[in-house]
């Protein structure tokens, strides 16, 4: 699994993916919490870093979906994935050195975030004034947000031998578990029932982690989801065999 | 017995890519898998490896059951794939090292520097592999198919897209490495497989249709030998039908004539010469023309 992740890692870098995708995350970010005035941090008034945790899953869609569309679409496409595939690995430990790579390029790509922290935590009057718990909550949040969205877009890859396909799936399944289910909760369809359904999606139970209460149903939840994904992908990449 | 396929059979929306086959492989033979397209080489080559699961029937490699103990068949075999898929952006180098990495070598460096010498490929170490020749890149992926020295090399068409000076120096390569090795390698050119190969297979619609070594196929296809004769003068119709009791004659130019016979190689030969000394003619060229291993294949896959 080991030399699987160096291999995925030291191919994102020299294909400056992981570059761009980092790069542009973090431009996103600071032009909307710094400069953008209807967003801006500075204006708002309150010593937090919450229009971070809002955006984030957004632009997590796009840039999740561009880190990990390649994965297996790639492999398939030029063929490497018959020799990865007849060297003596499991199947599960490719996708888990894949999964993994993909999910440490997304997390070097949140800890530059942890300036704004700073930033704001020196801001605050008196200084150091701020909701640490709920901060660390979100963050924590926003890891399995992006460990969830890693397995989708790994499984969105493993379907198709086409990149762009791939990319427009994945973004197409992170959005519908991230927000579909709170709008088919708020059409009230089944009266007081409408929490089981907004329960299926991501956002309900990112939103819990991020007050900072760290509910073990909400971290089975996203755990649940990424076994499911990854699972749904070890199926698939087996499907030469059918 | 380094293969064993016993009643091998992969079929594809009701049509067998493969149709019972079975053979067995020596360990430290070379064997060349020949076929026309679709003839079920790669498709056999790649149970084998373990990449398709059988529709029914048992291979084995080094006594390990393909489908039953894949990773420790996997761990016995190199294999190169057909069209030799690599990673362009990688360096060659680092390639090499990710290959070693995944069967655990220990002393990656050193096993990477080997192969880098075995396979002539010190030029080239430092660059990445999308700016390699094919020629090279071949080399690479015969490298990575040899960095853990496996007993049994799976090749799938080595040498296809070659020029012909590459195609020597793969050839000498994979005979280099024959010797101590078994060999399962799958080709086009007839001359290749006289070349490096121990023993044939020719396989078409899924089935064997010819197993031995190049010259036991020949004989055995060889029911009829030609003889080019050339005298010095044409023959009269008195002559020719004198030669007709050797066996059946075609006239190919004015003073030459081709006989096909069944008769053996010398009977037919000394048979000619005492048709001309009776005849009072001269012969000035006498040659046997062989069947050559593309006759077979012509004939046994058509």
């Amino acid at each position: 699994m080991f030399s699987i992740l160096k291999k995925e890692i030291r191919s994102f870098l020299s294909s400056l993916i992981a570059i761009i995708v980092i790069v542009v995350f973090l431009i996103a970010n600071g032009l909307f919490l710094w400069v953008f005035k209807e967003t801006n941090i500075l204006d708002a008034g309150y010593a937090n870093i919450d229009p971070l945790f809002e955006l984030a899953p957004i632009i997590f869609i796009f840039l999740i979906s561009a880190i990990t569309m390649r994965s297996f679409s790639e492999e398939k496409k030029t063929g490497t994935f018959e020799t990865l595939t007849t060297k003596p690995i499991t199947d599960l430990s490719i996708i888990l050195g894949k999964y993994f790579a993909s999910l440490i390029i997304v997390i070097f790509a949140i800890l530059p975030t942890l300036v704004y922290y700073y930033t704001v935590s020196t801001l605050a009057v008196p200084a150091g004034n701020i909701d640490s718990g709920a901060i660390w909550g979100s963050y924590m949040g926003l890891i399995l947000l992006s460990a969830g969205y890693v397995s989708i877009g790994l499984f969105s890859s493993v379907i198709t031998d086409n990149q762009i396909v791939s990319f427009i799936v994945s973004m197409f399944l992170c959005f519908f578990f991230y927000s579909t289910f709170d709008y088919l909760g708020s059409f009230s369809l089944f009266k007081n029932n409408d929490f089981i359904i907004e329960w299926f999606g991501i956002n309900m139970h990112y939103k819990n982690i991020s007050r900072g209460v760290i509910d073990s149903r909400d971290v089975i939840y996203f755990l649940s989801l990424i076994v499911l994904f990854i699972w749904l992908t070890k199926i698939i990449f087996n499907s030469r065999k059918w | 017995m380094s293969i064993v396929v016993e009643n091998l059979t992969k079929t594809y929306h009701k049509q067998n890519a493969v149709d019972h086959i079975s053979f067995e492989i020596n360990s430290g033979e070379i064997v060349g898998f020949l076929g026309p397209n679709g003839a079920g080489k790669t498709t056999t080559m790649k149970i084998l490896t373990c990449y398709l699961p059988p529709s029914s029937g048992k291979a084995f490699v080094n006594g390990l059951d393909v489908e039953e103990q894949a990773i420790e068949v996997r761990k016995q075999i190199g294999y190169l794939p057909e069209h030799n898929p690599l990673y362009m952006d990688m360096y060659v180098k680092e390639y090499l090292s990710f290959a070693a990495s995944v069967y655990h070598m220990p002393n990656k460096q050193n096993r990477v520097k080997e192969m880098i010498e075995l396979t002539g490929l010190q030029v080239e170490q430092n660059k990445k592999i999308g700016q390699l020749s094919k020629g090279y890149r071949q080399r690479v992926g015969l490298a990575q198919a040899m960095i853990h020295n496996p007993s049994v090399l799976i090749l799938d068409e080595p040498t296809s897209g070659l020029d012909p000076n590459q195609i020597v120096e793969i050839r000498n390569l994979i005979i280099r490495i024959g010797k101590e090795k078994t060999v399962l390698l799958s080709t086009h050119i007839m001359q290749e497989v006289e070349a490096m190969c121990n023993r044939v297979m020719i396989v078409n619609k899924g089935k064997i249709v010819a197993n031995g070594k190049p010259t036991d196929l020949k004989q055995q296809f060889t029911s009829d030998r030609i003889l080019h004769l050339t005298f010095n003068k044409e023959l009269n119709p008195q002559q020719y039908a004198a030669l007709e009791s050797i066996g059946k004659v075609e006239k190919i130019g004015t003073m030459s004539y081709a006989i096909t016979s069944a008769t053996e190689e010398e009977k037919l030969k000394s048979d000619s010469f005492q048709f001309a000394v009776n005849h009072g003619l001269m012969l000035s060229e006498m040659k046997l023309i062989e069947n050559t291993l593309e006759d077979i294949f012509k004939n046994v896959t058509q």
